[in-house]
Order: C-alpha cells, then sequence, then structure tokens
C-alpha cells in the first residue's frame, strides 16, 4: 500500500492503518474504505450496534456575526441558501443548499444555529469553493473561518446513544438535529445528533490534538466498530440521502432533487421571506409548476445491481429514454439491490416499471419510495 | 495442469478443458461479493474477453476469458450464492469449464509460483 503524496491525511489517518483499513483516495485524502472485516459487516453491524466514521476529510466553518447578532449572520446566509436560518434555534441544527443563479446545487451541508456564531459542516470535495463562496457572499457582514485544527467523527446506529452515554449521560436529552457541547474523556467537543446512515447517532466535532484519543477510547467499546467509505454508500444509499456529485450538483435543482422539505415555508412563495437566494425564480417557477424530471427511489426486480450512469428506459427494448440512475448498488439490509436517479415527469410513480441499461441488458426496476429501510432519528 | 493469468485468474486443465475461476487474492481484492453473471453453456469467448461479471457491494468487475474456447460448464452455485467465492475461490467457487481451442497456448500462461510472485 503505497503512500500517495499528494492525498492529505486526517488527523486519525495512522488510527485507519493500524486498524488494517484499504485505503483509497477520496476527495484529494486518503481514506479507508473498509477494514478488514468488509462492507458487507461493517454495513450491518451499524444496523444493529454502532459504527465509527472519521469524517474529518470534510469542511466545518464558523460564521460569525461582526455586530454580535446571530440574526445578522443568519439573514447573510439566507442569500446563499433556500432555507430559514434566521428559524433555526439556538442549539438546532439543519440541512442545507447552496445553490447558483440558475438554480442549481452547489453543495449540501449542516448548519447549527451555536449561540454566537453558525457552525457548518460542508462536503470534503466541494470545501475550498464553498470557502470562498461564503467569503464572498457574507464578507459585509460575518467573519468566516475554516477550522483546521478539528477533526469530525460519526458514531451511528441503535447502540450509539448507550456507547455515548458512558462518556455523557445527558446524551438521552438530545433529540434529532440537537447540537451540544460536552466534555468527553474531559476533551471539550460539539456533538450533533445527526449522521448519513438513515440510523440514530451522533456526528462529534473534536480538537485536534484529542482526536485519536477520543475516538480510539470510543473504538474500546465493544459496541462499535470502525466503518469505512464503502458501508458509508451503501448506508446512506439505503437511506435515500443525496450523495454530492452523484445524486446532486450543479445541473439539479432542489426541486429536482425531491429536497423541497429542505426549504422551510418562510422562504418559499408567500413566506416571509420568500425567494433571496441564488436560482430563486427557477427554483420557486418549479415548485409551483413542477419540474421535467425528479429524484426518485429505484428497486431492481433482480438481483443485479443497477450502478450510477446506468440510463433508464420506459420500455424494455430500450427505445424510449427516461431517466438515469445516479446513485445504485447493493443494499445489504435490503438483501438486494438499491439505486436511485432522475426519471421524467410522468414516469415518477412508485410501482412504474421502468428499464435499466446493464452490460447490453434492460433489466427491470420499479420507481420506489425513499428510503429503503426505516429511519430511526429519535425525534 | 494448473495455470494463472496476470489477471487473477486460475486454470486447471484436463484433457483440453479449462476449469476457471479468480483466485483467492482477487476474491480479497474485491470484498464481498453479492452478485454473479455467468456466460451461456455453448457460447464462445476470445482471449480477453469479458465472459462473466462480479459484483460487490461498491462495484461491478469483469472476468475476462482466459483463452480462445467454448464454455462447455457453468456453476450455478455461485449465481445462487456469490459469497462462495470469497470462501472458495480456488475450489468449489469455480466458474465455468472453458474447452480451449488450442490447448497448447496454456503453456504461455503463468505457473502457480510466478503468480505468486506478481501479487506478493
Amino acid at each position: 500500500m503505497e503512500d500517495n503524496p499528494h492525498l492529505k491525511h486526517t488527523p486519525l489517518h495512522a488510527l485507519h492503518l493500524s486498524l488494517g483499513a484499504r485505503m483509497v483516495p477520496f476527495a484529494g485524502y486518503d481514506m479507508p474504505v473498509q477494514y478488514p472485516e468488509g462492507v458487507m459487516k461493517e454495513h450491518q453491524h451499524t444496523r444493529v450496534a454502532a459504527g465509527l466514521f472519521d469524517v474529518s476529510h470534510m469542511g466545518q466553518v464558523i460564521v460569525r456575526p461582526k455586530s454580535g447578532k446571530i440574526e445578522d449572520a443568519a439573514l447573510a446566509l439566507e442569500k446563499l441558501v433556500p432555507v430559514d436560518v434566521l428559524g433555526l434555534g439556538e442549539g438546532r441544527q439543519r440541512y442545507a443548499i447552496f445553490t447558483n443563479a440558475e438554480g442549481g446545487i452547489l453543495d449540501d451541508l449542516m448548519i447549527a444555529n451555536r449561540g454566537d456564531h453558525l457552525f457548518l459542516v460542508v462536503n470534503a470535495a466541494c470545501k475550498d469553493a464553498d470557502f470562498e463562496h461564503l467569503k464572498k457572499g457574507l464578507a459585509d457582514t460575518c467573519e468566516v473561518t475554516m477550522l483546521d485544527d478539528r477533526a469530525l467523527i460519526a458514531l451511528q446506529g441503535p447502540h450509539a446513544e448507550a456507547v455515548l452515554g458512558e462518556l455523557w449521560a445527558d446524551v438521552s436529552a438530545m433529540r434529532f438535529m440537537d447540537v451540544a457541547e460536552a466534555d468527553l474523556h474531559d476533551v471539550t467537543c460539539i456533538i450533533s445528533r445527526s449522521g448519513y446512515t438513515g440510523e440514530d447517532g451522533f456526528e462529534i466535532s473534536i480538537p485536534l490534538e484529542s482526536a485519536v484519543d477520543v475516538t480510539q477510547r470510543l473504538l474500546e467499546h465493544p459496541d462499535v466498530k470502525p466503518i469505512g467509505l464503502g458501508a458509508r454508500d451503501s448506508l446512506r444509499l439505503e437511506a435515500g440521502l443525496c450523495l454530492y456529485g452523484n445524486d446532486i450538483d450543479t445541473t439539479t435543482t432542489p426541486v429536482e432533487a425531491a429536497l423541497e422539505w429542505a426549504m422551510q415555508k418562510a422562504r418559499r412563495a408567500g413566506g416571509a421571506r420568500e425567494g433571496g437566494f441564488p436560482g430563486a425564480d427557477r427554483i420557486l417557477g418549479q415548485f409551483a409548476g413542477g419540474a421535467s424530471r425528479r429524484r426518485v427511489g429505484l428497486k431492481p426486480e433482480g438481483r443485479a445491481p443497477v450502478r450510477g450512469g446506468a440510463n433508464l428506459f420506459a420500455d424494455a427494448e430500450g427505445k424510449t429514454p427516461v431517466g438515469q440512475v445516479t446513485s445504485g448498488g447493493f443494499g445489504p439490509s435490503v438483501d438486494g439491490p438499491v439505486a436511485m436517479g432522475y426519471v421524467d415527469s410522468g414516469h415518477t410513480e412508485n410501482g412504474t416499471t421502468l428499464f435499466a441499461e446493464v452490460r447490453g441488458k434492460y433489466l427491470p426496476v420499479a420507481v420506489a419510495a425513499l428510503p429503503f429501510v426505516k429511519q430511526t432519528y429519535k425525534r | 495442469m494448473l495455470k494463472f493469468t496476470e489477471e487473477h485468474e486460475w486454470l486447471k486443465i484436463e484433457a483440453g478443458v479449462a476449469t476457471v475461476g479468480i483466485t483467492e487474492h482477487a476474491a480479497g481484492q474485491l470484498g464481498d461479493l453479492v452478485f454473479v453473471e455467468l456466460p451461456e453453456t455453448g457460447s464462445t469467448f476470445s482471449k480477453g474477453d469479458s465472459a462473466a461479471t462480479v459484483e460487490s457491494v461498491k462495484a461491478a468487475s469483469d472476468v475476462y476469458c482466459p483463452l480462445d474456447g467454448e464454455i462447455v460448464e457453468v456453476n450455478q452455485a455461485i449465481v445462487d450464492d456469490p459469497s462462495l467465492v470469497n470462501s472458495d475461490p480456488q475450489g468449489a467457487a469455480w466458474f465455468f469449464k472453458l474447452k480451449l481451442a488450442n490447448p497448447s497456448e496454456a503453456d504461455a500462461l503463468l505457473e502457480e509460483a510466478a503468480y505468486k510472485e506478481l501479487v506478493a
């Protein structure tokens, strides 16, 4: 396993190697794709116990209002996202998207209200561009800082609360999308009850110098195993969650991507702060009149996985193209192939049979409701 | 006669028919297999053609035909249970039997020692 000098390392890189991880390049980082147990067992362990993920490659950004008033930062950020940031209470987090002038999606992110500042988590591959975008958009009102002195891990699964509860009793008071500060082994961490697996769980931002220590102690718990990017992908796909760059990008709008739920009433037509974000005309227009295509779940009827990039047709002969798969693979918990993709309006109703082109054959797939597994968030 | 290819296949050749599978090294690299697609009996392939497909949770990979020949038998057991390829790749999880068009071409394939050196 050669060390690629062009790849960045997270603070947990040496720990991954010591755990026997197979490393792959991902978003400019040398990341663990799987550990010796393998993707299948890692996936299943996360669904029945607790999985620990290194997500330190993601960007952690602080947006601090120059006025000292959090409302000013919230209103400034609302110019970049079609989301109600002003209405986000202290200690709460919300999913958001950066849009561009055409209504496309520049990135998806989490926004937390931390009282005197906003705390953002953005995708690794987009973080430098996001940082520039934020600085440019918010320079007048806010200080924008990319934190390079913190690691980020996720602890996901039905045992995550009990595991974390052994270090911090108050964890059980947190609800889905709550954000709080807590000491884990005397290290002050920022903890959100959220994740990317469809399971209950937590994301934990840890000061760099304590990252290995806190992570190792969590891994000592018999219910916790390290989980690589392979299982992270199959878990999020079963949960119906988008992967930026695959399922959403600058060519997809939030309405096409079926992310209307991420746009609260205040920002929609007739809302208190209607529009006012990049691409608002197009996005609100699609809100009212519908889009010509939509992201849907796709359940292949056979055993063959249907991967991202596969073309979709209305007929079994491949004559009438109706869309494309954007993510697809095998769902270990579903025990079968699962996929999602974009389908022309008129073919998006659940149960519609479409045909995916795989190695020259046209395999039947059914339009299916997302998620494929029941989400177990503690609301 | 046991032979190997640089594409991580093994061939056990008896009376001009090669039983073909993927090596332990290949199975380990692919990870947990969830789907196997085998060729049809009676179909013919040239060396280097994609003759079968294996899929892990993450990705699909081709299994190439190691020599020219005709498929005379396939192993339905690995289609029914792809995890067999992970547990016994060089035994019960053979892929297909290939009637070699030119049995002497097998001489040019790798010996076991040379293959082991390749993946060491």
